[in-house]
């Protein structure tokens, strides 16, 4: 048994030194371009609401979020999204539309299981995740915070 | 000893083949040979899944036609694919009153239901037999992987899952001479080396692929250069290399004459990295290119191995790593 585990260490090493490797330089600075530039038009959007309808604060952030999410839903429904994705890697994903695009595409693939048991309960297959610990995370942050401002 | 190989002294023959496959294939290097294909993915049906029952269906339909065989006159229809319990062959059987034989073995399907087929056809329980297999890089996807529209990167091991399904009629008809015929087959063993990763089938099917060669040629008393090629079935670039240096640990040299179905099926460009994968792969190009090479008589002997990596998308998240297999099939002209 042992010689079979140090036969399957050394084939896995064997593996990993010819399998081909992530072209990681062009991989980060695509991300970067993509996901800067997506940030850009974010804040774009905010400068414009800002001046043409002089939003501010809270309700500014909120429509600029909105606006986000709705092009990052639109473009993965034409089915756009997915090709900048495959391009940007984490570029796409991490601003709010890879989000938006991470609860729309299952929406609309598991549309054929039905409204209720595919479309809906799919939905948050892959976004689920985050949700949770995105809100385990502040409640953490947040009690943090309480305890820190208790005893300072 | 050796009772992995089995011998067939009846010699079922392979008397017609019928393939469809998709546009993506369509553009690949052996497309004049496959026989049809799907104007979309979704082969006017409303859900991928029914697309990949109605292949296989189709090319059922079309196997038996191409060799004027009255419905009746077929003994069995042995098929499998890869979603869960096999849907999209059990449903593609019921539009047919044949009996049918459900097998799973991945991407090995093709294989292993040919050496089933033959047995039966050896033993001299049936006449015609029908083997068949497919698979859909949709249906696939969403099993194994994630939704086709989440703007996710594919790593560079990763592989391409072939849309297309392939059939083949095994006849034991003593009229039907001139076709390619079964000679041996090596059953293979369940191999894991542990690799963990998903996305690398080639690395982690290439062990058990070279098991079974290297089982049958020490079995059959053959040397890699007695057939003009050793086919195995969706190994991708990586694999490929893999499965050669495997080989020759055990001393024996494939250099010369081993090739990959998944490596043949794309024009490999980026978003296919390794290649194509799938049980669709090996049958697509097996029944195709390979089956009109032997009836031109371009090759006269071939062994040709399917592999499959049995995972399942459960035991993936449980930390397993993946078992394979693969099953070999000697062919002669």
């Amino acid at each position: 048994m042992k010689t079979k585990t140090k036969n399957n260490q050394n084939y896995l090493e064997y593996v990993s030194n010819i399998m081909p490797k992530t072209n990681e330089f062009q991989k980060i600075f695509r991300a970067f371009w993509v996901g800067g530039f997506i940030c850009c038009i974010g804040q774009a959007l905010r400068l414009l609401y800002q001046s043409v309808f002089s939003l501010s604060g809270d309700e500014l952030a909120g429509f600029v979020s909105m606006t986000m999410i709705f092009l990052g839903a639109l473009f993965t429904g034409i089915g756009i999204y997915d090709r900048i994705g495959k391009y940007a890697g984490g570029g796409s994903i991490v601003p709010i539309t890879g989000f938006a695009n991470s609860v729309v595409s299952p929406a609309m693939e598991f549309k054929s299981e039905g409204f209720i048991y595919g479309l809906a309960s799919k939905m948050f297959v892959i976004a689920g995740p985050i949700i949770v610990f995105g809100t385990v995370a502040s409640v953490l942050v947040g009690l943090g915070y309480y305890i820190y401002f208790m005893v300072v | 000893m050796a009772r992995e190989t089995v011998y067939f002294d009846k010699q079922p023959k392979i008397t017609a083949v019928s393939t469809i496959a998709g546009q993506k294939e369509k553009s690949g290097p052996i497309s004049e040979f496959i026989d049809e294909f799907m104007d979309d993915d979704r082969f006017n049906e409303d859900t991928f899944e029914k697309a990949e029952c109605k292949m296989l269906s189709h090319i059922i339909g079309k196997v038996v036609e191409k060799k004027n065989l009255p419905l009746g006159e077929v003994d069995a229809l042995i098929a499998g694919d890869l979603l869960n319990q096999i849907i999209s062959s059990s449903f593609a059987a019921r539009n047919y009153s044949f009996p049918y034989i459900g097998v799973y073995s991945a991407c090995s399907t093709m294989s292993e239901s040919m050496i089933i087929g033959s047995l039966l056809l050896n033993g001299g329980h049936m006449e015609n037999v029908i083997c068949a297999t497919g698979s859909h890089f949709s249906t696939a996807e969403r099993q194994y992987r994630y939704p086709l529209e989440l703007g996710s990167t594919r790593p560079p091991q990763s592989q391409w899952t072939v849309t297309g399904a392939g059939a083949c009629l095994l006849s034991n008809n003593e009229e039907d001479i001139d076709y390619p015929k079964i000679v041996s087959a090596t059953f293979g063993k369940v191999i894991d080396y542990g690799v963990t990763d998903a996305n690398n089938m080639g690395a982690a099917m290439a062990p058990a692929c070279a098991d079974t060669i290297v089982t049958h040629l020490k079995n059959t008393k053959t040397k890699p250069t007695d057939y003009n090629l050793i086919v195995t079935g969706d190994l991708g670039v990586l694999g490929s290399r893999i499965v050669k240096d495997l080989v020759w640990e055990k001393g024996y040299d494939m250099n010369s004459n081993h090739v990959d179905c998944g490596e043949m099926i794309y024009n490999i460009c980026e978003e296919e990295f390794q290649g194509g994968s799938g049980a669709g792969c090996s049958a697509v190009v097996f029944n195709s290119f390979f089956y009109k090479k032997l009836l031109q008589k371009r090759y006269d002997r071939i062994l040709f191995l399917a592999t499959g990596a049995l995972l399942s998308s459960v035991s993936s998240q449980q930390g397993e790593s993946i078992p394979c297999i693969s099953h070999a099939v000697e062919i002669k002209r």
